[in-house]
Parts: C-alpha cells; sequence; structure tokens
C-alpha cells in the first residue's frame, strides 16, 4: 500500500484551502460557480456537479445526485420476489445480469435453497460476461472523454459481440431479466458455448487495441498519471470498492475472498489485479487487466459447465421465510449488495441496495480539491459510474 | 447445533469494548453477524469497529422502518376486494428483526474487514419522539452521503454531520419517502389489480388464473 | 502544350488580371474546405471508427425494379451531405445576443475566413505568375496574416458577453499564440537553405537541390522541423491533440457559443479552409509543392496544367495525415500544451536550425 498524494497535490489543497477562506471573508466575490450537467456529454447520465473554480483550479465539487433517483427502495415493497428481479435489472443498467444476482442470492439464503450445479455455473458466466459488457463500454467512453473518440466505436463494435451472446440465451441485451429464485428461466441454446469461446478471443483482441490506442498513449498517460490520487485508508474510509480500491493497492475482491454462495470461484484458476498508485491510470489499468482475465474465467467455466436441472424445486408462488440477510457481490461496477428483510410475505419487507456507485461518487468532494477542470473530467471517468448505480 | 466460533470470538471482542452497549446480538452461523447497541453508544461503535476490530471498510448505513404498512398489504388484490367484497386482510402487529428491537425505528449499518473478510450489521433503536442519533462521518467517511439519504428518506437527525441537506430529493420536497406511512402514490392512484400471468415454470405449459394470492403446489 | 493559354500570355490589364485572380481565391477556398470536410471530416474518418459516416444525401438517383415497380432510392453514397449542412445553418435564425458588443460580434467570423483568404493568396500552384500574388517575402507574408485569426477569436470570445466564451477565447489565442513560435522557427530551417522567402523559390530550390539524379524534397534535409511544423499546424488549427480550448464544450462552450447559422458557418469554413491551406504551405515547403520530378524542366509550361494537380494530390495527402492524428490521440490539458511548445518543440527547433546553418556554411 505505497500511494502517497504527491505534494504538487498536497500544494493544492492548502492553496484550495487558502481560497476557501478568502471566498467565505469576501462573501463570495471571487471565483465562479459552474454547473457541470446535468445534461452532459461527458457524463454518464444526469449528474450534476456544482464546481466552484478560483481561475483554473477547482476550489469545491459537489455532486448533486438524484435526477435519475427512481424509489426503488419504495417499490421494492409492493413487488414479489420476481418482480423484483425486473426491477432490478435497471440499476446498472450496462451490466445488468449482475444486478439480479446478489438479490436472488439473499431470497436463495433465506429460503435454504440453493440452485443446481448447472445453474450455478452458467449463472456465473452471465455475470461476467455483464462484467464485460460493462467495462468494455468504460473503456472506449474514456477515450471520449479524454478527446480520442475513435475508441469509442471500436468499443461498441467489439461489445456488440458480448450482447449477441447475452441475447442468445436469455433473450435480452440490455435487461435480461433471466436469474430466479432457485435457478435460472431457460438453459442454453446450441451452439452458445462455442459462439461465446469466439467471442472471447473477439475481446482479447480489443483489449490489446485498446491498450494500444488509448491507455499506452502518451498523452493519455500524461492526463491519467498522478492525478486523482486515492490513497487506500481514505478508499476504505468511503467505502470504494472494485477496481477503485484494487487500483489503490487494496487486494480485495469479494469473488475470492467472501464468494457468495453458488457462484463457484473457487475451482477456477485466476487472479486478482491490483496496482499501488491509486491515480487514474492505476485504476483504468486495472480494469483493462479484469477485463482479460474475465475472458480466461469464462473459458475455464465454459469448459467444466456441468449437465442437469436449471432450476431447483421451488413453489409456484414464492413466500420468502422471515429473516434478513445480506449478500454482496464483485459487480463490475464494484461491491453491490442486497439487505433483504423479509417477513415470510410475498414481498419484501425492505430492500437496501448498496449500490458501488454510490460511494464511489461521495469521494469526488474530496478528490477533485484543486485539481484543474479538465482533471475533474479525467477523474470522473475512471472512478467510473453508473447514473441508475448512484440513484437507484 | 452448530457453533460459530469465529463469530462468538468477534462478538466477545465487540461486547468487551462496547460493554453494556451490546442489548442485542444475533448470529447467523457460518454467515453473518448482528449486534445492537444503545443509541447513545452509537458513534462509539464505529470508533470500535474501525480501530478496535479493524473493519476498515465501510459498506452502508440506512434504516429500517418496522411499522407494517398502513395502505394494507398492497400485494392484497385490491380488485378483488372492491369487486368481490373480500375482507382486507389484517397487517400483522409489528416486529423487529435479527437482534431484536423495541422501537419503530431503528437505524442500521454495517461495516467490513477487508483482510479477515467478515463483516457485521450494527443495529440501534430510535425512540419515536427523538429521531436523532449521532453522525458516523467522523470515523467513516462514506458514511456522509449514507446519512445524508436516510434523513432525507426517514427523518432522522444526525447529530454532528457537517452538511445534513437533502441528497436525492428536491429541497423543499415534504415528506420523508422511505416511511411505511408516506404512501406509493402510483399504487393509491391505481390498484393493483392481482397476480395475473404468473409465468409457467420451466418445463410446464399453463399459465397460473388472474386471481389474489393463492398457495401454488409446489411441482 | 504551347496552345495552353496562361496567364502571362494573356497580359491583361492589371485590374482585370487582379479580378480575375480574386474571383479565383473566391472558389479555391471553399472548394478547398469543402474537400477536405467532406473526404475527411466525413468519410475518412469513419473509415477509421469503423462506420459508413453520411450515407443519406445522396447524389445520383438509382432507378431500378423491384417486383415490377420503379424505385427510386439515392446513390447511398452521402456526397451532399455538405451541401445538405450548409443549407441548414444557412436557414437558421440570425442571432446576436444581448448585450453583446455588436460590431466585434458580427466581425470576428469575417476578420478569421479574411486570413484564410490572405493565406491562399502566396501558394503558388505552379511556376512564375501561377499564384494570386507574387511576393518576394511569401512565407513571411503568410505566417504573418495566419496570425489574424487570433485577433477574430479574442473578438469573438469579448464580443459574445458570455463569460465563458470569453474564458475560451482567452485559452484559444493563449495557446495559437503559443504555437506561432514554433511555426515561425521551423519555416527558418527551410528558409534558411533555400536563401530566399518566396515560396515559388522554395519548390524550386527542392527542385534543383539533387543528390545524384533525384531532387530531395526538405522533407528528408530538414525532418525535425516538419515535424515541428506538423505539430504546430494542428494546434494552430485547434485540433487534436490540441483542441482544449474547443473541447471545451464539454465543460463550458468554446469562444464559439454563441454564433449560430451563418456565423457559424463562417468559422467552419475558415477552420476546414485553414486545414487545407496549411496542408498546402507544408506540401509546398517539406514536400516539393507543385513539382514532381518525372523529368520535366520546372520552368516548362507543362506545369501549369500539372501543378495544381499534384499540389492538390500532396494536399490530401499531408491533410490525411492531419486529421488522422486528430482522430487518434486524446487531447492535452492547456499547461501540458503550453509545456510541450515552450519546453520542447521551441529548443528543438532552434538547435535545428542551427546545425543546418552550419552545414549550409560548410557546405
Amino acid at each position: 500500500m505505497t500511494a502517497t498524494i504527491p505534494e504538487s497535490q498536497q500544494l493544492a489543497y492548502i492553496a484550495a484551502k487558502a481560497a476557501d477562506s478568502r471566498i467565505n471573508l469576501e462573501l463570495e466575490t471571487e471565483g465562479m460557480t459552474l454547473n457541470i450537467g446535468p445534461q452532459h456529454p461527458a457524463t454518464h447520465g444526469t449528474l450534476r456537479l456544482i464546481a466552484k473554480l478560483d481561475g483554473e483550479q477547482v476550489v469545491s465539487c459537489e455532486p448533486s445526485p438524484g435526477y435519475m433517483h427512481r424509489g426503488y427502495e419504495k417499490l421494492t415493497e409492493v413487488r414479489t420476489y420476481p418482480q423484483v428481479t425486473t426491477l432490478v435489472n435497471r440499476i446498472d443498467w450496462l451490466g445488468s445480469f449482475a444486478n439480479e444476482v446478489p438479490f436472488i442470492l439473499a431470497a436463495e439464503k433465506l429460503m435454504g435453497i440453493e440452485a443446481p450445479p448447472r445453474a450455478q455455473w452458467i449463472r456465473t458466466i452471465l455475470f461476467e460476461l455483464s462484467r464485460l459488457a460493462n467495462i468494455t463500454l468504460f473503456l472506449g467512453d474514456l477515450g471520449a472523454q479524454m478527446g480520442g473518440v475513435t475508441a469509442v466505436f471500436y468499443a461498441f463494435r467489439d461489445r456488440e459481440h458480448v450482447l449477441n451472446q447475452i441475447e442468445s440465451v436469455t433473450g435480452g441485451r440490455f435487461h435480461p431479466n433471466f436469474d430466479r429464485i432457485g435457478g435460472l428461466k431457460d438453459d442454453l441454446p446450441k451452439g452458445w458455448i462455442a459462439d461465446t469461446k469466439k467471442t472471447m478471443d473477439k475481446i482479447r483482441d480489443f483489449c490489446d487495441e485498446i491498450e494500444t490506442l488509448l491507455i499506452g498513449n502518451e498523452i493519455f498517460q500524461t492526463r491519467a498519471r498522478g492525478i486523482g490520487v486515492i490513497p487506500p485508508e481514505v478508499a476504505l474510509s468511503y467505502g470504494l470498492s472494485g477496481a477503485n480500491l484494487r487500483g489503490s493497492g487494496v487486494d480485495l475482491d469479494l469473488r475470492r475472498d467472501d464468494p457468495p454462495p453458488g457462484m463457484p470461484y473457487d475451482k477456477l484458476d485466476w487472479k486478482v489485479w491490483t496496482h499501488p498508485d491509486g491515480d487514474c491510470f492505476s485504476r483504468t489499468w486495472v480494469r483493462l487487466q479484469e477485463v482479460r482475465e474475465s475472458t480466461k474465467i469464462i473459458d475455464q467455466l465454459l469448459d467444466s459447465i456441468p449437465s442437469g436441472p436449471i432450476m431447483a424445486k421451488v413453489p409456484r408462488i414464492i413466500k420468502v421465510p422471515e429473516g434478513e440477510a445480506y449478500v454482496q457481490t464483485e459487480n463490475p461496477l464494484g461491491a453491490m449488495g442486497y439487505y433483504v428483510v423479509s417477513k415470510g410475505d410475498l414481498v419484501p419487507f425492505r430492500v437496501k441496495i448498496r449500490s458501488a456507485s454510490f460511494n464511489n461518487v461521495s469521494i469526488v468532494p474530496w478528490v477533485t480539491r484543486g485539481v484543474y477542470v479538465p482533471d475533474v473530467i479525467t477523474i470522473l471517468a475512471t472512478l467510473y459510474f453508473i447514473l441508475g448505480d448512484i440513484d437507484r | 447445533m452448530p457453533r460459530d466460533d469465529r463469530r462468538e470470538a468477534i462478538l466477545a471482542r465487540i461486547s468487551e469494548h462496547l460493554g453494556d452497549a451490546v442489548v442485542g446480538s444475533h448470529i447467523r452461523v457460518g454467515d453473518d453477524l448482528w449486534v445492537r447497541v444503545t443509541r447513545e453508544a452509537w458513534p462509539e461503535a464505529a470508533e470500535v469497529a474501525q480501530k478496535r476490530l479493524g473493519c476498515h471498510f465501510f459498506d452502508f448505513l440506512s434504516a429500517i422502518d418496522w411499522l407494517p404498512s398502513p395502505f394494507g398489504r398492497d400485494m392484497d388484490s385490491q380488485e378483488d376486494i372492491v369487486v368481490k367484497g373480500l375482507e382486507p386482510k389484517e397487517p400483522a402487529p409489528m416486529a423487529s428483526g435479527y437482534a431484536g428491537g423495541d422501537t419503530r425505528f431503528q437505524v442500521f449499518a454495517r461495516v467490513y474487514h477487508p483482510v479477515e473478510h467478515w463483516g457485521v450489521t450494527f443495529k440501534a433503536d430510535l425512540p419515536d419522539d427523538d429521531l436523532s442519533v449521532g453522525t458516523w462521518s467522523n470515523v467513516y467517511r462514506g458514511a456522509n452521503w449514507h446519512e445524508r439519504e436516510t434523513h432525507e428518506m426517514f427523518g432522522f437527525d444526525f447529530v454532528g454531520h457537517p452538511n445534513l441537506i437533502k441528497l436525492y430529493l428536491p429541497i423543499d420536497f415534504e415528506g420523508y419517502p422511505l416511511r411505511k406511512d408516506f404512501p406509493l402514490l402510483s399504487r393509491r392512484v391505481k390498484p393493483w389489480p392481482g397476480i395475473v400471468d404468473v409465468e409457467p415454470m420451466p418445463g410446464e405449459d399453463e399459465p397460473g388464473d388472474g386471481d389474489g394470492e393463492g398457495e401454488g403446489g409446489s411441482e | 502544350m504551347t496552345s495552353l493559354l496562361t496567364l502571362a500570355d494573356i497580359t491583361p490589364a492589371y485590374w482585370q488580371s487582379t479580378l480575375i485572380r480574386v474571383l479565383l481565391l473566391g472558389v479555391i477556398v471553399p472548394t478547398g474546405a469543402a474537400i477536405t470536410a467532406i473526404a475527411f471530416l466525413f468519410k475518412v474518418m469513419a473509415w477509421m471508427q469503423s462506420r459508413t459516416g453520411p450515407m443519406e444525401a445522396g447524389l445520383l438517383k438509382k432507378t431500378t425494379v423491384i417486383d415490377g415497380e420503379r424505385v427510386t432510392a439515392h446513390s447511398g453514397r452521402g456526397e451532399l451531405q455538405l451541401v445538405a449542412e450548409v443549407g441548414k445553418w444557412l436557414q437558421k435564425e440570425d442571432l446576436v445576443p444581448d448585450g453583446a458588443d455588436r460590431f466585434a460580434f458580427k466581425a470576428a467570423p469575417f476578420i478569421v475566413l479574411g486570413s484564410t483568404f490572405l493565406f491562399f493568396a502566396a501558394i503558388p500552384a505552379g511556376p512564375g505568375p501561377a499564384v494570386a500574388a507574387m511576393l518576394p517575402g511569401g512565407i513571411f507574408f503568410i505566417l504573418a496574416v495566419s496570425s489574424l485569426s487570433v485577433i477574430g477569436v479574442l473578438m469573438a470570445g469579448w464580443g459574445s458577453n458570455n463569460k465563458y466564451a470569453l474564458m475560451g477565447g482567452l485559452r484559444a489565442a493563449g495557446q495559437l499564440i503559443a504555437y506561432e513560435l514554433p511555426m515561425v522557427l521551423a519555416v527558418v530551417g527551410v528558409v534558411v537553405l533555400t536563401g530566399s522567402l518566396n515560396l515559388n523559390d522554395i519548390v524550386e530550390a527542392q527542385a534543383n537541390f539533387k543528390v545524384g539524379p533525384i531532387p530531395i524534397p526538405f522533407l528528408i534535409l530538414q525532418l525535425p522541423l516538419f515535424l515541428v511544423f506538423l505539430t504546430a499546424a494542428q494546434a494552430e488549427l485547434t485540433q487534436s491533440p490540441f483542441d482544449m480550448p474547443v473541447a471545451e464544450s464539454e465543460l463550458v462552450a468554446g469562444y464559439q457559443v454563441e454564433y449560430s447559422g451563418f456565423r457559424f458557418l463562417t468559422f467552419f469554413l475558415a477552420e476546414f479552409a485553414t486545414a487545407f491551406g496549411f496542408a498546402a504551405l507544408i506540401s509546398t515547403m517539406f514536400l516539393g509543392g507543385w513539382y514532381l520530378p518525372i523529368g520535366i524542366d520546372p520552368s516548362s509550361a507543362v506545369w501549369y496544367a500539372l501543378g495544381p494537380i499534384v499540389l492538390l494530390a500532396k494536399i490530401l495527402l499531408v491533410s490525411f495525415l492531419i486529421f488522422w492524428i486528430r482522430f487518434t490521440y486524446p487531447r492535452f490539458r492547456e499547461d501540458q500544451l503550453q509545456k510541450l511548445a515552450w519546453k520542447y518543440l521551441i529548443p528543438l527547433s532552434l538547435v535545428w536550425i542551427v546545425f543546418t546553418a552550419v552545414m549550409v556554411v560548410v557546405r
């Protein structure tokens, strides 16, 4: 854990604090307040940032979320468990299968049901596919925000292959709604395994291409190295998760360390990537390596799918017994968890959705003090959030 | 009855640091640990968790409102009540969950140990007439936004929070949406018509009926 | 060949030849912009990004018979997209912001466009008088005139009565002025080798500078300065990787924010015409201009016809390079971009100029 704040950033913090006090004394006559968003080509959705600038430097940058707040936690109180699955797809809409999984696992934990092995394997494969779909878009979008727009088109083109695979199994590219308590809705179509293996090769080629085009580009490195350094203690205290945490050197991956029941990560041979620097580049690099690692995981899973039923015996109308359960998984955006409180009813009593981007974005005021205005865009791009995940 | 020695040991350490403040606990064997503390000891629980136990990773902080919804069980088909003249079912009496609890509102938070890989959920009761509790944001910086959200959704006051204003909702919004007595307007406007179009189980053909709730036989 | 009419043979009155030159310029500049825009902005960019580009606004109509019915469809190649865009911009409302400095606001696009027209005046398309203005100080004139656009940008930023436009305009002006120096220094090496500022002399010098039987263009001799000039030209055009003033439209908006309708079209036209012009300048100075070593003497009359074609080919090549860099690289932050100019490009060009001067004296 060697991430330290570079001296230039420390000096910038001191300057920003001084500027702040100057602003308070002089009744806000200095500096300019800039509204970035909510309609904005650079952020992943309707996020509003209220930035106070002093010339080129940011004095404070406060995100004001809530433009996409849909009241999910209230809505879950009137929906049956299968209906909640449909709802929950739309939290992180790029890797949407991944949102269903922790909720289903929590319900299964309360019911005491375990999905049959074949369903567990396919569930994990789809979980990793959603990670690919999500992070390939991140890599392309990073180019768009940095100014190298070509990367976006390559990302969308290659991501189509992953979405095609998801669609051929689940019927939905973006909102599969495929996970069920006790298993999955349907089995794999014929020829899917071979096609998915070919797709994995394409994604690996895409990773190499993006590395040459964008990540290895000198200008990108100049703009990303040393910017937005987050030391590991601060990251843990804010609850940062996923690649943001691993990019600061903390070796925590819930797939390996706290595997949820029924996801066979311990039977596979794979590696967790970390980077000690804690800056924007390290976060990006960790995500790139995670995509490559995911393709290897999927290959191993595809080789070893057991045969068997796709659904355990569950009653037609599902009433989950009384209790509370919390399941957290390593989603593409970070650690996502569902705290399900059940009263033995058709509907959950309370569902607390712990979404990764909520904590990831709460660090923005801390990390953007004293940086230049273009760096705010870089930091936001590499912290990587989805608005549906912040606002739920 | 299997025992979870690891979690029992953690519970013992927590009790050792907090003493009488621990008023309830629950261990699900092999899975998870719940600890209920008094309201006064709530900020101290954060200190103990982070500094003594080493739970540096902040997961979340929120609240539970244990009041059963006064709008009836919205899953009862409202049409059945009106059209067929069925009686609305009585809501169950108020009961709290794991680790006990006497009040309607409970604040709860979860933290995680990033090296030893275990988590603990803290809960605290809040009396109905004084919904305030100390803040966790001095210890866990991530609690800042979580407490703002809990404040606007439930109406709690977090004493010592640097900037307790609304996070999601507009500044002039009135009411506390996640409380059970705050109606879900979409259901008030359009009542729920009952279970329709039940998806057939894999391997089966007939869909379910459009009839209220009922126990389905297992396959 | 001798029946080719040249401007020299006709010897019209001074005012007639001036009028013809002005009209020619008036045709060439927008055409150059159009070629650049259509070829590079639409199709080449699309090809590099694995997409097709505009396909609908087509020129030809293709009539086919499907199921016994005659179906007429567009050609599916999108040639007329630029015409459609121009038409769209022209029919928009002409807004002048409230409280804006009316003269500055209205004049700014035309100052930028004017500098572009003047730019083309000194670039030769053939030997002798095949140039709008035969200036002995050709390069000097071009560099001076290209700086006029900075005034236009500042006027646009100030005259918009919008603090974001002002900030964008100031940033753009800072960048443009910073990259003037490397541009000028890069030219000095070429001038030292030629011994003259006249662009026609530079082309002839490249034609005559032979190693054995092959003339060497200054690209080879002055490669570092070619790269410096290319970078500086990219910055003068505010294109990636130097488009922070324009990409401010991510956060704020650049100096063009308050412009709409034909005023914005003027900025757009000026931007692409200037790209065409810089490509022409680079081709002339470093690639040999209108001359191609195919055995025809540079002073023959063939070049009045062949010269423009050769020059156009070289312009397209250089434009491809400029736009290729634009589509590939992410953008610099302002301080990094200034650092590049002051700390790297200027010392490099100074060193190479000294080297060139020493070589010239020694030879």
